[in-house]
């Protein structure tokens, strides 16, 4: 029970799944109204700095105030003509490094090649919300770009028809170059920043922002800005930090969640080649932070990675996880029989739809917990000196690691410094800074930099796992074959019996809610020790599956085609609820069913052993039809050819970044139905490395055709909502190859393989 | 004690147990951070190196199995600051998502397109199964060996 309720109090668990979750609108409409533009002057190199200022605007006049004002990102032309821009939020390979600076550089008419990226500080007092995660980035700055972009624009253009004597609409902008169109007359920005940084700043409500016919980068393919430094091997990422004088540490936790150091051969340790030290932390009961365990600590990686398999720990596993992956089967099977005993929504009357019908159809559909599992295993760095700590942290939420790491060492936030790095990919998993927090400890401990190495053994063990789940299903047809019933008792895990865990919540809105009469969600929780959290797309990556299965198995009962039947469901285009781009509107959803189905050439006859199959979903403010083209053979052996993808995010940014999200959503979603399972036994994840947790290779990725609609609506994010609607298409299409459905996840567990 | 002969530089590491694995002599004692730790059991790739133009996982390797043979690095596949077709076929078809497992992917690709200059697409599955990219970039991947393919016949 303790491993469970140590779950249920802690506090970062809770305002992760917020980060993520927080209303995508809301933030949009917030961040807008607290724009604040100001100059930069005397900087060195002179030249013109915008700063853009996307957090309260009370410290905005207060810093004005005393001159030291500090801007979250900010763009500056040098009188060389060359322009720095920088970007506040981390970069996980969704590509935000890149996108950010473009939607600037468009309003300003920069020369893309004259434009150079940097990272800004971590400080939320001054930058406002610093995060990758819930695909809010673009949603949240999407106008503050636009407009410091256009602003520094019109001051430019201010400047050159100053120095000519005609007026502003004279003159026009193409490539960092401003142009007085009658005389053709002609002035670069370098040449003009010193004048234009004399000039006051325009108030953001006079700026004109560009008609989207007049977009010259923004939905180009734009390469990303580090990929001369990827390419070439320079340091980048978290693993690659070096500072002088630095040593090397491992951390051992107990392999069930929440077990203490009783003792350790630390004498033994100690003594080993390589080895400075060998050390129990107690940590602060919050697994999230820092948990129990084993620092050992040497002059190289390899040092301390040896040393490991002569560490003999005597865990105390009296408040640890013991947990049972199929004893939880067991138990959801059980319940799957009855209603669940929470109702989440209960609209028109399920039991009349069901009485009435012609026909009823149940199915009852599982998932496995998933790890994360970015290619960078855990690290970090972190120097401790004076009662302050620098660190330097490939964190997803480099904000909270602040106030994690503070909390840990009992320091106020002021003394930590915290820098980003690139991180070799987060899913969700570098939400949390347990690792930030482990190396801020060691780093007291010792002193001098040190660097904190999980090995990958670490990570697939410890990690806050996408929960697993079950769905008993129920639906009802009328006689004209449409949807008339749907219920679904949705069984879940929780660590304190009230609410349930992270990434293991519905939060009512999933298919086909809000598209038919009479509709049932209910809930039932197990217990669960066994830390989860957000994995790409939350929620959605999971409940796709099974509610897309069960109504294509709704149309093969009703003997109707899918695509038909799923555009009846979406009906009438309305936005259930209007001006909100977290809630679905259903005619962004049939646009998007066509265009995939169409692309792929839905409904051409196929060879025996082959089928296409569709599935639609929305989540993360993002409308996605996905169409999977597969065969099977008569041992079971899949091959994926093809699958499209149609999205709707509205305008695209860089085209070529967007699809590459689209290409690894397909390519992660189905690297994960096929034969990605974590399983726990007595509290230990039973996986450790690749060779039993076997991600995708490149001889089965299929082609990708990523379409878009760019439609008018608000930009929102791309780096999750094409995920899910893959492991149903792909599930249909087995379908109807085969005629077998598939209602468990990973595939290999009904004997497919690839 | 170990001798390495890496990117064409001889390094005599007094203070290296023969045993290490090449990938940790290379990022900790030679500061080559551009090889990645992605497994340390031979699984995902991010620690391809070429040994005599051969791609190894270095973090299986032991540095004493590596001595007095040719090691080549990510750092050196661009020679005289010229950047590598691979690596400029990589950057047009903006391969990388987080970048992470690229580096072993070019040096797993260049080492097959040094023997195989016009790989099919089976070629390139079965030289580049060994390398995982978790961000799922396998299709720029399979693009951009093909462009660079291309760009290294045209040129010769
Ligand atoms: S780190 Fe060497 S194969 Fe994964
Ligand atoms: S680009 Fe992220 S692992 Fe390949």
């Amino acid at each position: 029970m303790k491993a469970a309720e140590r779950l249920a109090r802690d506090p970062n668990l809770k305002a992760v799944v917020r980060e993520v979750e927080a209303s995508l609108d809301a933030a949009r409409r917030q961040d807008v109204s607290r724009r604040t533009f100001l100059k930069l002057t005397g900087l060195a190199g002179g030249g013109l700095t915008l700063a853009f200022y996307l957090g309260s605007p009370s410290v905005a006049q207060s810093q004005e105030a005393t001159g030291e004002f500090a801007p979250n990102a900010f763009l500056t032309i040098s009188s060389d003509g060359s322009i720095l821009i920088y970007n506040k939020n981390p970069e996980v390979g969704q590509g935000i490094k890149t996108a950010f600076p473009m939607i600037v550089a468009e309003e300003l008419d920069a020369n893309w090649n004259h434009v150079r990226v940097e990272q800004s500080p971590i400080d939320e007092a001054v930058y406002g919300r610093q995060a990758a995660g819930g695909s809010r980035s673009i949603p949240s700055s999407w106008d503050q770009l636009r407009e410091a972009g256009a602003a520094a624009r019109a001051m430019l253009v201010s400047a050159a028809s100053e120095m000519w004597g005609v007026p502003v609409d004279e003159c026009s902008t193409a490539n960092s170059i401003v142009t007085h169109d009658a005389t053709g007359r002609q002035l670069t920005y370098g040449e003009l920043a010193e004048s234009a940084a004399s000039l006051p700043v325009p108030d953001p409500g006079s700026l004109m922002l560009k008609a989207r016919d007049d977009y010259r980068l923004i939905g180009k393919r734009i390469t990303g800005v580090d990929n001369e430094k990827i390419v070439t091997g320079q340091p980048l990422f978290g693993i690659d930090t070096t500072l002088p004088g630095m040593v090397y540490a491992s951390y051992s936790k107990c392999p069930a969640t929440g077990g203490r150091v009783r003792d350790a051969n630390f004498d033994e340790i100690r003594s080993l080649p390589g080895v400075q030290d060998a050390f129990a932390l107690e940590g602060n009961d919050t697994v999230t932070e820092l948990m129990p365990g084993v620092a050992i600590v040497g002059d190289s990686t390899w040092a301390t990675q040896s040393a490991r398999t002569s560490l003999r720990v005597d865990w105390d596993e009296s408040e640890a996880s013991t947990d049972s992956w199929s004893g939880l089967v067991e138990q959801a099977q059980g319940l799957s029989l009855q209603t669940g005993s929470e109702t989440i929504r209960d609209f028109g009357n399920v039991e009349e739809a069901f009485e009435g019908a012609d026909q009823t159809l149940e199915a009852f559909y599982s998932y496995p917990f998933v790890s994360h599992a970015p290619l960078e295993p855990q690290n970090c760095t972190a120097w401790y000196r004076d009662g302050g700590i620098e660190i330097w942290a490939p964190s997803q939420t480099p904000q909270r690691a602040i106030q994690n790491v503070a909390n840990v060492l009992s320091i106020p936030e002021e003394r930590v410094t915290l820098h980003q790095t690139r991180i070799g990919g987060g899913f969700g998993r570098r939400l949390l800074n347990d690792y930030v927090c482990e190396v801020a400890a060691i780093a007291r401990e010792v002193g001098v930099p040190v660097k904190l190495q999980w090995s990958r053994e670490d990570d697939m063990a410890h990690d806050f796992y996408r929960p697993g789940g079950f769905h008993a299903l129920k639906a009802s047809l009328d006689g004209t074959g449409r949807l008339s019933g749907w219920e679904d008792h949705f069984i879940t895990f929780t660590h304190d019996g009230r609410s349930p865990v992270s990434g293991g919540e519905t939060r009512g809105g999933e298919f086909p809610e809000g598209l038919l009469d009479n509709f049932r969600l209910t809930q039932s929780m197990l217990t669960l020790a066994t830390p989860t959290g957000p994995w790409r797309a939350p929620r959605s990556n999971a409940i796709a599956f099974a509610v897309q299965s069960f109504y294509h198995e709704l149309a093969v009962a009703a003997g109707r085609d899918h695509l038909e039947m799923l555009l009846e469901i979406m009906g009438e285009p309305r936005w259930l609820e209007e001006g909100n781009v977290g809630v679905l509107n259903t005619g962004r959803a049939a646009e998007v069913i066509k265009l995939a189905a169409a692309q792929a050439g839905w409904g051409q006859p196929l060879p025996p052993g082959r089928g296409l199959g569709l599935a639609f979903y929305f989540s993360h403010a993002g409308h996605f039809a996905e169409v999977a083209d597969v065969s099977v053979d008569g041992n079971r052996r899949l091959s994926v050819h093809k699958v499209t993808v149609a999205g709707d995010v509205g305008p695209i940014v860089n085209l070529s970044g967007a699809e590459n999200q689209c290409q690894g959503a397909v390519m992660d979603g189905l690297s994960t139905m096929l034969g990605l399972e974590i399983t726990m036994e007595n509290g230990r994840v039973q996986q450790s490395n690749f060779h039993q947790y076997p991600l995708m290779r490149i001889n089965n990725a299929p082609v990708v055709d990523v379409h878009f609609i760019e439609s008018d609506f608000p930009p929102t994010g791309l780096g999750e909502p094409a995920l899910p609607p893959l492991a149903p298409a792909i599930c249909n299409a087995i379908y109807a190859a085969t005629g077998h459905r598939v209602r468990t996840l990973p595939l290999s567990k009904d004997g497919f393989s690839v | 004690m170990v001798r390495l002969n890496v990117n064409g530089k001889e390094h005599v590491l007094e203070e290296v147990d023969a045993s290490t694995p090449l990938l940790w002599v290379l990022r900790d004692h030679l500061g080559l951070v551009g090889t990645k730790f992605g497994c340390g059991g031979g699984y995902c790739g991010a620690c391809t190196v070429q040994l005599n133009g051969r791609p190894i996982r270095s973090c299986t390797t032991p540095s004493s199995a590596a001595e007095g043979q040719a090691i080549r690095t990510i750092e050196s596949l661009a020679a005289d600051g010229i950047l590598h077709p691979l690596q400029a076929a990589w950057i047009e078809h903006d391969v990388p998502q987080c970048g992470y497992c690229q580096a072993g992917q070019l040096m797993s690709a260049a080492a097959l397109l040094a023997r195989n200059s016009s790989p099919s697409d089976a070629d390139i599955d079965s030289a580049m199964r060994g390398n995982l990219c978790r961000c799922g970039t396998y299709q720029r991947i399979r693009a951009a060996i093909h462009s660079a393919a291309e760009k290294l016949g045209g040129a010769a």
